[in-house]
């Protein structure tokens, strides 16, 4: 019995990994010059649509100690800063073409993603 | 007054003048009371009213006289101070642990010694699961968090109510040991990376480092120039500059007066130092060996040479490889699938396993977590990518961007430009042949050829008064045109006779050109009057350069506008066998395309030119080399840029792709060889064949290996040698 019920458990255990992790929906933000992002976990917001040929500044908020979120990284647009805690780090990036960019942390484990329209 | 005093970390002292200057400046502040800065511990603490004055305008004031308050950096120290605490005291905790549990130590007292170490320690690893999750995201934090958490919390229900596990048929044996010496391996493991780590980002501070802190400016002062220490911020273009042996030149200029000898390595990478005298560019932050000097500010602040470098390089750390997506992709799936392989790793050991099959399915699945290490595969490219790049910018070879230094490595064809790149770019006249140098000086004095400048230098030599010319006409590709005292005169190449339908001595110039001369015929109305031909010098580096790349397998080719002839001579002199001569300038792109489809897929061509006349055919290549000397050097023109003017720079350059691309590929090898292997191992596969399974505390051990390997083999690459 108990096997049964540790094989229900672990069966829902993976569905709902795959759920939680995988399959969450991301809140786009529309941003016309400038956004702040709170770096805390993660990047808040995750998602952001900025215009095509112009200026954005992205303003990087980091409150978490995590060392991992310490430095970001926009590859796509060779940007690559460290974040001191509790300082306002900008960024400023004009893309040239419509797409969609991931940002990340130094090891690559926290993503963000700049939709360009 | 409300006042109080705050210490501020400072970057870049190195003198007692510095002490005083930023002194001054942040004492100066309205609402600043007293300011005292220390050389030793590179600290200025500051007194000042918090409602006058922010530390923002202290950072300003800081900065405005070329220093930096070190704001994110102050923390690291701290930081690491903290983290070596812990380790310590998880370790040594661990251990009592491990020890005490060998000795029969009372299960409550484990758990009084492990829960430090858990919740204090490790507190870090919570600290960044709980946001993570908000986020529902997860990193390898949350892996080590659940982990540890599960054998914590296993443990400590064991301590506290042994006879309930005891009733369930299972021996009551707590695993605190697991717990600690995991949180003090991986933090150890963390420890030496995060010491690694600052190795791979030396090349940008020893950068930043060089740049000169003040300059002497003269300046006049009532009608008398009067010589003063200024901090570089403070230097406009146009100062007058003067510069004592030994010390730093602060910005890019032009030599007034004086000469010496200066030592570029810093920037040009090349070892000798070299001479310069009046109307010589200089480079800041290169040092004046001998000689003083003074010279004429042309480029300060962010358009310094060394600025452009800086930024260059890091951007160039801040791209992306191509050969980074596929870990890119993976690790964005990794911790999840972990997570879930973790929960089967326990599912099928209770179900399957032996007894006691709940400890057999607890450990092992918290050997899953704890051995996968997806911080391996993010840091192994951009670590090796820092290193690289570093190095390269070292020796005055600046990649642009991560994607040109892969792509340099699979360069099969390399095509140079003759004039600039394979020859010094300075001819001179070697021979003239009828009464036709001062015709043909006039002529050139509007062009802007540098066969002109020959010819130009050459009159001036000699002492020739040089003619009005009307009508003055340039023909690209063929030469110039133009009317002196009534008479149309014409000076150029093959096509240009043919097309002014002028006979040549074809004899006679076949001679010349077969010497690698660069022959110009002088036509006057109609009729040949004579020849000039010019030759440049082949760089005493070109043989050796285009041997060593011969070497590495990669075909090279020249291609010019010279004719056929001048070219083969030149060509044969390099060691070039394969030559596109009598190309116009803008048909060079063109042949950059028809080799670039020659070659099979994946075989990529370089074009090295000077930067500035060959644009198009630099951005065709797969890999745009451009190559210059200091301050003339066009830095964003090639995806790779030589600041040097040694043509083995490019052999170097194309051989420290291929070194760093070898220490990427053994990085992502080991870190993907390493969590397909071993997770299936800490997931038990081997378990029914050998009966081997890979404890927690040695699936942490590993984890923290993997990491510091892929730093430190990055770091090897420091030990190659241009």
């Amino acid at each position: 019995m108990d096997k049964i019920i540790v094989t229900a458990l672990g069966f829902i255990g993976i569905i709902f990994t795959v759920w939680f992790f995988l399959m969450k929906k991301e809140k786009q933000v529309t941003v016309v010059d400038e956004v702040d992002i709170t770096v805390n976990g993660g990047y808040s917001p995750e998602v952001i649509s900025i215009p095509v040929g112009k200026i954005t500044k992205i303003n990087f908020l980091r409150t978490d100690p995590t060392d991992c979120l310490g430095e970001i990284v926009l590859g796509d647009f060779k940007i690559k800063k460290e974040l001191p805690l509790n300082q306002k780090v900008t960024v400023e990036i004009k893309p040239e073409k419509a797409g969609e960019y991931v940002y990340s942390c130094g090891m690559n484990m926290y993503h963000g993603k700049i939709i360009v329209k | 007054m409300n006042t109080q005093t705050k210490t501020f970390p400072i970057q870049g002292m190195h003198c007692a003048s510095c002490v005083r200057l930023i002194e001054k400046a942040v004492g100066k502040l309205d609402g600043v009371s007293a300011c005292n800065v220390n050389l030793a511990t590179n600290k200025a603490s500051v007194s000042f009213d918090p409602q006058k004055v922010s530390d923002q305008k202290i950072t300003l004031a800081v900065e405005s006289v070329g220093y930096k308050i070190a704001s994110g950096d102050q923390d690291k120290p701290k930081e690491l101070d903290q983290l070596r605490k812990k380790v310590f005291v998880s370790l040594f905790l661990g251990s009592l642990i491990v020890v005490g549990g060998f000795l029969g130590m009372p299960f409550w007292m484990q758990l009084i010694l492990a829960t430090p170490v858990q919740f204090w320690a490790g507190w870090g690893f919570y600290q960044a699961t709980i946001p993570a999750l908000r986020h529902r995201t997860a990193n390898m934090d949350t892996l080590v968090a659940i982990g540890t958490s599960v054998a914590f919390g296993y443990s400590a229900f064991v301590a506290i109510f042994p006879q309930v596990v005891k009733s369930i048929g299972i021996k009551p044996e707590p695993y605190f040991d697991v717990s600690t010496i995991i949180i003090g391996l991986i933090l150890l493991g963390r420890f030496l990376e995060a010491r690694a780590k600052a190795g791979t980002s030396e090349a940008i501070k020893k950068l930043i480092g060089m740049q000169a802190k003040t300059a002497r400016v003269l300046r006049k002062a009532q009608d008398k120039w009067v010589e003063e220490d200024i901090p570089i911020s403070d230097v406009v273009v146009g100062d007058v500059i003067r510069v004592r042996p030994g010390e730093k030149i602060p910005v890019d200029g032009v030599i007034l007066e004086g000469e010496s000898s200066i030592d570029e390595s810093m920037v040009t990478g090349e070892s000798m130092p070299v001479d310069k005298t009046k109307g010589d560019s200089v480079v800041g932050a290169t040092i004046n060996k001998t000689g003083t000097f003074t010279f004429k500010a042309s480029k300060v602040g962010k358009d310094t040479l060394l600025s452009q470098i800086i930024k260059l390089v890091e951007e160039a750390q801040g791209s992306k490889a191509p050969i980074q997506r596929l870990a890119d992709l993976i690790s964005s799936y990794f911790v999840p699938v972990v997570i879930i392989l973790a929960i089967l790793t326990f599912v099928v050991w209770f179900v399957f396993g032996p007894s006691p099959a709940f400890l057999f399915a607890m450990l092992n699945s918290i050997a899953v977590l704890i051995i996968a290490c997806p911080c391996a595969m993010g840091l192994a490219t951009p670590t090796a990518i820092m290193v690289g790049t570093g190095i390269g910018a070292e020796h005055g070879i600046l990649i642009k961007d991560a994607k040109s230094l892969e792509t340099a490595h699979k360069i099969k064809t390399i095509i140079f430009d003759k004039t600039g790149t394979l020859t010094e770019g300075k001819p001179v006249v070697t021979d003239v042949k009828g009464d036709v140098l001062q015709l043909a000086a006039s002529l050139e004095k509007g062009s802007e050829h540098s066969l002109a400048e020959a010819i130009i230098a050459k009159a001036e030599q000699e002492g020739l008064a040089l003619s009005v010319v009307e009508g003055f006409k340039a023909i690209p590709g063929h030469g110039v045109e133009g009317v002196i005292d009534k008479k149309k005169v014409v000076l150029g190449n093959r096509k240009l006779m043919k097309k002014e339908n002028i006979s040549v001595d074809e004899s006679q110039v076949e001679k010349l050109e077969e010497q690698g001369k660069t022959v110009m015929m002088l036509g006057v109305n109609g009729k040949l009057a004579g020849l000039i031909a010019v030759a440049d010098t082949i760089k005493t580096s070109a043989k050796d350069a285009v041997k060593k790349l011969q070497d590495m397998g990669i075909e090279v080719v020249m291609i010019t506008g010279d004719n056929q002839r001048t070219a083969e001579a030149i060509a044969g002199q390099a060691g070039i066998k394969k030559v596109y001569a009598e190309v116009l300038p803008q048909e060079k792109e063109e042949i950059v395309r028809k080799l670039q489809r020659s070659l099979p897929a994946g075989r990529q061509v370089a074009f090295v030119g000077d930067g500035i006349n060959d644009a198009p055919a630099l951005a065709q290549a797969d890999v745009g080399i451009a190559m210059g000397s200091g301050t003339d050097v066009a830095i964003e023109a090639g995806d790779i840029t030589l600041i040097n003017s040694d043509l083995r720079s490019v052999a170097a350059a194309i051989d420290l792709s291929k070194k760093t691309m070898r220490t990427i590929k053994l990085n992502l090898f080991w870190a993907f060889g390493y969590n397909i292997i071993l997770i299936p191992v800490a997931m038990g596969v081997l378990y029914p064949f050998w009966g081997i399974l890979l404890n927690p505390i040695f699936a942490s051990a590993a984890m923290a290996l993997s990491s510091i390997s892929v730093v430190s083999n990055s770091l090897l690459l420091k030990r190659y040698k241009i």
